[in-house]
């Protein structure tokens, strides 16, 4: 059975230095800004890569579940919160740079192309579906709601979901790099539904 | 120790080497490539020699900034060579567009196949500076090299039965790699109705920046239309056929409520996805604000007339 390691060098040792891993992303692209090492189009640029490591901290936090139990290291969902603090993080920087360098901050042009761009709405849903989970993620909060929060928390499987519509709707030919996402979030899907029937829920 | 500086006066006259010798000079250079035209790789060039140096200016040349070289031949679209914006330049070196012959068929008294040196030679090559608006929101502004469409069609006498004119890339997985994928219907087809070719505006373009075209840009030759949507300029075209009914364009084909067979740039009809109200113009530093995209991408005085009693809504 492997064993897990001592609360103090969970607390000390491998969150901060998956906290300081999770933030590596950002810290390449604000390097790349500074270093003009973003190519022709850097908003676009920033744009994307933020968006596509929204979508990747979303994936693996959807797969710590799958993972403690395929490892047997259930000491792992100690890490879940700050990954999926994460997918906020990434997502509100996606966020920013839409707002910033897409529109530079004109309000209704933002307020027009949320209702009228499909994959601006979703994109949009998707971020202030995530809010209640921040705003849930304290251990006060936890004990608080009890069987509400795991429900509540189930909503990230339907962001997940918009976040590949959000995807889709913006691919003109190639949806290669769509796919690899998406057969990741189907197999997350599928593992759940099988831990399910195999509880005998349904 | 001392250094000396030779001032002019210090200079003699027969130490300098005489215009006509250094004119002599580049004149070879240009003669040399020029025999090798189009036949020759950048490699064979000396870094600092352009094939074309000083062309004539044409006179619908845009005052726009020009967007560097750099960003002009390392943000592309050209799908036949991977479907990320740097993958053209990257797979460059996949394609040689040697040899290249091009054929010119349908509804036209003098059809044939030409090599490219053929092909080009009977016109007087220009500088064409010219806005570049892509369909995805972004712009370029890019000294083409290249002659007049017109001149070129009018040369095999299209009938009058030539409503249309319908552009092929190259089909060859081998040169292409990107084609492996059917990302696209290969080959690539686009298409002009006649009189939009007819205008002095579009052109066949050879070189960009005063040198041939880099593969990642369609070379060996290509069209330019500057007031469409980026994706009407075909690249790397082996037939011109002249038609009477409408060609299936690559684009619209597969996705015809998005991007029309016309694809006039218009900030007035959105795609369906995204807004076409501004464009974002490459080179530019990203935190300052967008342009606004103009009607026909500002050629509306030598274009709008062409398109005029039609609901641009519903062609777009």
């Amino acid at each position: 059975m492997p064993v897990s390691p001592p609360d103090k060098t969970i607390s000390f040792v491998i969150k901060p230095v998956l906290f300081l891993l999770c933030l590596l992303p950002l810290g390449v692209l604000v390097w790349a800004v500074f270093n003009d090492m973003l190519g022709a189009n850097p908003a676009e640029r920033l744009t994307r890569e933020t968006g596509e490591w929204t979508l990747r901290f979303l994936l693996i936090t959807l797969a710590v579940t799958p993972v403690r139990k395929l490892l047997r290291s259930p000491w792992l969902i100690k890490l879940r919160r700050m990954l999926g603090l994460y997918v906020f993080f990434y997502a509100s920087i996606h966020m920013l740079t839409y707002i910033w360098f897409d529109q530079f901050f004109d309000v209704d042009e933002i307020i027009r192309d949320v209702i009228k761009r499909p994959f601006i709405t979703v994109g949009f849903l998707a971020f202030i579906l995530l809010i209640p989970l921040v705003l849930t993620s304290t251990n006060k909060m936890i004990r608080r709601l009890k069987k509400n929060w795991v429900k509540l928390h189930k909503l990230i499987y339907v962001i997940a979901v918009l976040a590949i519509l959000h995807f889709f709707w913006l691919v003109k030919a190639d949806y290669q790099e769509l796919i690899v996402y998406g057969l990741i979030l189907l197999l997350l899907l599928f593992y759940r539904l099988y831990q399910q029937r195999k509880k005998g829920v349904y | 120790m001392s250094i000396i500086i030779k001032t002019s006066s210090d200079i003699k006259a027969s130490e300098i080497t005489p215009k006509s010798v250094y004119m002599d000079r580049r004149r070879f250079m240009k003669q040399a490539f020029a025999s090798s035209l189009l036949l020759a790789t950048d490699a064979m060039l000396p870094a600092w020699a352009k094939r074309w140096p000083d062309l004539e200016a044409s006179q619908f040349n845009a005052s726009d900034k020009l967007t560097p070289f750099e960003n002009v031949t390392s943000y592309n679209n050209f799908y036949e060579l991977g479907t990320g914006k740097k993958d053209p330049a990257s797979n460059a070196s996949m394609f040689n567009p040697e040899p290249w012959s091009i054929a010119v068929e349908g509804e036209c008294n003098k059809p044939g196949v030409f090599n490219l040196e053929d092909f080009i030679k009977p016109y007087a090559l220009q500088e064409y500076i010219y806005r570049l608006r892509c369909v995805e929101g972004w712009s370029m502004v890019i000294p083409w090299v290249g002659f007049s469409l017109a001149d070129m069609l009018k040369q095999f006498e299209p009938n009058s039965n030539a409503k249309y004119v319908e552009f092929t890339t190259l089909l060859d997985k081998s040169r292409l790699p990107g084609q492996a994928r059917r990302v696209l219907n290969w080959p690539y087809v686009e298409g002009l109705r006649i009189d939009e070719a007819m205008n002095p505006l579009p052109i066949m373009a050879v070189g960009l920046y005063g040198d041939i075209l880099p593969s990642q840009n369609g070379a060996p030759i290509r069209l330019v239309v500057p007031w469409k949507y980026g994706f009407k300029s075909i690249k790397s075209i082996v037939k011109i056929r002249f038609t009477e009914t409408q060609p299936k364009a690559t684009w619209n084909e597969r996705a015809p409520e998005e991007y029309g067979f016309y694809s006039n740039v218009n900030p007035e009809v959105d795609h369906p996805r995204w807004s076409q109200k501004t464009e974002r113009r490459i080179g530019e530093p990203f935190w300052k604000p967008k342009h606004k995209t103009q009607m026909f991408n500002g050629y509306g005085e030598q274009v709008a007339h062409l398109y005029a009693g039609m609901d641009l809504v519903k062609y777009f």
